[in-house]
């Protein structure tokens, strides 16, 4: 079936099966694989994307189901060069390791900045409660994301002093 | 002495050790790490197995044939096919032998039966379905306490001779000396312990891209692997190829926590299948596969007895173990201890003597046993001292932390020659504990306790118990000290090389590989520390056999005491090399140059001296160089350990136990570690966040548990529940530092202290908050179920179904 899905602003399009995941449909045809699987189950949330702006877990959504839709995924949150501030709150406040849980988190954590610009500790543990990380035992994130909430994207600095890879 | 927060200057690093944001962020926090699923080679293939539903069962049949005939499959490999080239069986870490693809039995659920290899992902999963294999059920071993029995079924009849499911005894410690305290013990107290098995579920699942070249003959393997230099020895030895045409590329790993270590059946069928079809192949386990198959932790039955003196002087400890190994011995650890270094479980106390006895059996369950961040058993042996002090205590209606602070190591008792034959190198544990307790508010808590028994004791019972839990933990990690360890034969010693390029920048080549540990930072700052040059102009380059020194990989919290030092060795010998560089620059003899961090100077006159950057461009210029110095400025090192490192640490939890749902809520966690040198300890601190999350899960919900048809009841993220930040509270961290006084720069390791000493402190206080039901023990994990059925006096057998 012939999709057509805007990733990130971009439009796209292209035949998928009927049955393929929304996560291999970005994985795997786009390229884009700072989108990760873990889990199947949605349980894990390592797979976390926004659909039309809310965050959804892409092992359990359809390809075809994103069709005439927008997702934006973690190559979408730096803009015009400038890393959003939970991206830089992730690397202050060490709240990643392994990095593989990392993509969804930060999503999970600009969808919650958007809607509540100032939240406490525990509202950041309840919206993040849905997704796992087995490295950081979550405070870190927690503090990143407060980071973020602190600094927010007027006071951004340029993606370029935080070296690219 | 407790945690900082604030924020490190991004734009100056320091020139050695201290917080330091990590360089491999920048690319984690865009996407644009490379985990071996990002892997893809023109033309791959995917592969996909075929696993066992039965525990236990005959292999009567495998039909492959509407398997072969889909459109999009290559090639299926089944146990004949492989057995065909001699690779149905491979030799596990543990000098057992496991099957690749079953050929007789199928010996766990989830066994590899066979392998379909396919255009694209989908596809392979559908052939799977098929395949036809007719089992014929055998019964199931699944009680490890019942494997010896005369009437238990046998699982390894493939190895001739094989007559039970014992696989070995092993013991430590002076068995007569122990006994005789035994003997005239004013107090004795005993506790079977269990350690159920759990899983280290990193979020990554285990995968590998196997790419074989016919025509030059080489086979690269792209795998999420902890170790890559062993795991290109196995499979040179297992494939019979060539160990120098193999490639091993460990990427970046999503999470190992010892789940990465072993060579899995999956690996092999990768390599086949590339050889069969000419493709490269991908296999990437799903979530289910992960946990139902590969490495599992711990499956530790334990008794244990403790010695004691009437008012709480810990005298002895004598334990007695049955050790779950799964289906085949494929524990990775150190040849000569079959049970790990599970001998360091006389913990951090002052004893007179210590003995264990552990026997090993199979089982029909997946094999592992050594994995998820357990430093090769410590963490059996911590929670098992730390829940017999408990219990003493408990019996002697003595303070757990009293109880602790009387029978502790005393600091001028180190290097302290523990009763089972460590020599722990250096500590203050005292100091560490009232840390702790101070920390905690710990005689506060125990007012409030009191306050609240009373309460209940006068018929007030709502609400929630409070329970404070302590542990106190020593591990030994850094293994080892080639003499005494080894894995198949491999000494566990690692190297390092550097270079440091004209321009004073320089290159750090690892044995050992992240899996989100930190190191591209971590080493660059030990050469910072070591040359003066900038953490940010020093490449790490790690996870490639083909671009590193040899070396047994990252696991047992070994990386820093193993590879750490090695790189500190390495800068040293570039410095010393440096330092006659200097004299010939300087036209003075090199015994007058002073170091002092990033230039050599001349005694007496600081003036005169040379940077590291002006020495590496003279050294690689027309500077006529003394006699028998070569040129350029490098070094290689291979560091061989002389002792293991024991860190330690003091840690106080603070529960809310709910009697009457049985609900459990962590209210405080109080961590104070000590881990010699802190070099980053911004990561540190992230390390032990990690390992206390650990100790939640497993302590209160992580099990994989079986039914008596050996059904595995952990096979998803449904089943087997991981701690989320909810469950987590926000960690409350100490430190103390005890320098190791054998490793060059004085650092212990740190990777699974957290993971070894948490459960316990979790498991106790839940137990303490507990006490007004008369509970002594329960196992872990203390589920709502298993909270509630031990208070009712009915404790759950927790490691099988509940039937």
């Amino acid at each position: 079936m012939q999709v057509t899905v805007t990733v990130n602003g971009v439009e796209y399009t292209g035949d998928v099966d009927t049955r393929l995941l929304l996560v291999h449909f970005l994985r795997d045809q786009l390229g884009l694989t700072g989108t990760h699987w873990g889990c199947d189950t949605s349980n894990c949330g390592v797979c976390t994307v926004w659909l039309d702006g809310t965050p959804v877990k892409s092992c359990t959504v359809l390809a075809v189901m994103a069709h005439g839709h927008e997702v934006r995924t973690v190559e979408g949150l730096e803009r015009d060069g400038v890393l959003d501030p939970v991206q830089q709150g992730f690397v202050q406040c060490h709240g990643l390791q392994c990095g593989f849980c990392t993509p969804g988190m930060m999503l999970t954590a600009r969808w919650l900045l958007d809607h509540n610009p100032d939240p406490s500790a525990a509202e950041i543990r309840a919206a993040i409660s849905g997704q796992s990380c087995r490295c950081t035992g979550y405070e870190n994130i927690v503090r990143a994301i407060r980071w973020a909430a602190e600094h927010p994207a007027a006071e951004s600095t340029p993606a370029e002093e935080v070296a690219a890879p | 002495m407790t945690e900082r927060s604030e924020v490190i200057s991004q734009h100056s690093p320091p020139m050695g050790f201290g917080r330091m944001h990590r360089k491999e962020d920048a690319r984690f926090i865009r996407g644009r790490g490379t985990y071996v699923d990002d892997v893809r080679l023109p033309g791959m293939l995917h592969g996909a197995v075929l696993r066992s539903p039965f525990a236990h069962a005959r292999i009567v049949s495998v039909d492959t044939r509407a398997a072969d005939a889909h459109p999009k499959v290559k090639a299926v490999l089944t146990g004949q096919t492989l057995a065909g080239l001699n690779l149905a069986w491979m030799p596990t870490l543990s000098y057992d032998t496991q099957a690749v693809l079953a050929t007789d039995k199928v010996r766990f659920q989830g066994q590899e039966v066979a392998f379909v290899v396919a255009e694209d992902r989908y596809a392979a999963r559908d052939a799977l379905e098929l395949i036809d294999v007719e089992y014929e059920p055998l019964p199931a071993v699944v009680d490890a306490r019942r494997a010896t029995e005369p009437d238990a079924p046998v699982i390894r009849d493939d190895k001739e001779g094989t007559t039970d499911n014992h696989i070995f005894d092993w013991s430590a410690g002076d068995k007569a000396r122990t006994d005789a305290v035994f003997a005239d013990a004013e107090v004795v107290v005993e506790q079977d312990v269990l350690y159920p098995r759990v899983h280290p579920a990193p979020l990554e699942t285990c995968g590998a891209v196997a790419d074989f070249d016919k025509v030059t003959g080489k086979l690269t393997i792209w795998c999420n692997t902890q170790a890559p230099h062993a795991h290109r020895t196995v499979y040179a030895l297992v494939a019979g190829l060539p160990e120098h045409k193999i490639r091993v590329i460990s990427p970046d790993v999503g999470g190992g926590f010892g789940n990465k270590v072993p060579i899995y059946p999956g690996y092999v069928c990768a390599i086949v299948g590339s050889i069969v079809t000419g493709k490269p192949v991908k296999w990437l386990e799903d979530r289910s596969e992960n946990l139902m198959s590969t490495g599992f932790a711990r499956d530790y039955h334990m008794h244990g007895e403790v010695a004691a003196t009437r008012d709480g002087r810990i005298r002895a400890v004598r334990v007695k173990v049955i050790a779950d190994h799964g289906a085949f011995n494929g524990t990775a650890q150190p040849t000569k201890y079959p049970a790990g270094f599970f001998h360091v479980f006389s913990g951090s106390y002052d004893l007179e003597a210590a003995h264990c006895e552990v026997t090993g059996v199979y089982t029909n369950k997946a094999p592992g046993g050594v994995a998820y961040a357990c430093s090769f058993r410590v963490t059996e042996a911590a929670y098992l001292i730390e829940r017999l002090v408990d219990v003493l205590a408990y019996e002697l209606k003595l303070d757990p932390a009293e109880l602790r602070m009387r029978n502790l190591l005393r600091p001028e008792q180190f290097p302290y020659p523990s009763p089972t034959g460590w020599e722990y190198d250096s500590g203050d544990y005292p100091r560490a504990l009232r840390l702790a307790l101070d920390m905690a508010g710990y005689e506060k808590l125990r007012e409030e306790q009191a306050a609240q028994r009373e309460r209940w004791a006068a018929g007030e019972r709502s609400g929630t118990l409070m329970g404070i839990g302590l542990s106190f933990f020593t591990e030994a990690v850094g293994a080892g000290p080639r003499k005494h360890m080894d894995i198949l034969g491999l000494g566990m010693a690692d190297g390092a090389e550097l270079r440091v390029h004209p321009t004073g920048k320089a290159v750090l080549r690892i044995s050992v590989q992240s899996q989100g540990q930190g190191h591209e930072t971590t080493y660059a700052q030990i050469v910072a520390e070591e040359l003066g040059i900038s953490p940010d102009d020093i490449e790490v380059v790690h996870g490639d056999t083909d671009q590193t020194p040899f070396g047994l990989g990252t696991y047992g919290s070994r990386s820093t005491p193993v590879s750490g030092a090695a790189t500190a060795v390495v800068a040293r010998k570039v410095r010393e090399r440096a330092r006659l560089v200097a004299g010939a620059m300087l036209e003075v003899s090199p015994d007058d140059l002073q170091w002092e961090k990033g230039r050599w100077f001349v005694r007496g006159d600081p003036g005169s001296g040379r940077t590291i950057q002006e020495i590496a461009l003279a050294a690689h210029g027309n500077l006529e160089l003394p006699e028998g110095v070569e040129g350029h400025l490098d070094a290689t090192t291979v560091y061989n350990p002389p002792n293991l490192t024991f860190p330690f640490g003091a840690y106080v939890c603070v529960a809310d136990v709910d009697p009457g749902t049985g609900q459990v809520k962590v209210r405080r966690f109080v961590a104070v570690d000590d881990c010699g040198v802190r070099i980053n300890p911004m990561i540190v601190e992230g390390q032990v966040h990690g390992g206390l999350a650990d100790g939640i899960g497993m302590a209160l919900m992580q099990v994989i548990a079986f039914d008596e048809d050996g059904n595995c009841l952990g096979g998803s993220f449904m089943d087997y529940l991981l701690p989320t930040s909810v469950e987590c509270p926000s960690w409350e961290l100490g430190e103390t530092v005890t320098p190791s006084p054998h490793h060059p720069i004085g650092a212990k390791g740190v990777g699974e202290s957290a993971t070894v000493g948490s459960p316990a402190a979790v498991v106790n206080a839940v137990l303490d908050a507990l006490k007004p039901f008369g509970v002594r023990h329960a196992d872990m994990p203390l589920t709502p179920a298993a909270v509630w059925r031990a208070a009712q006096g009915r404790p759950l057998r927790t490691d099988l179904a509940i039937t």
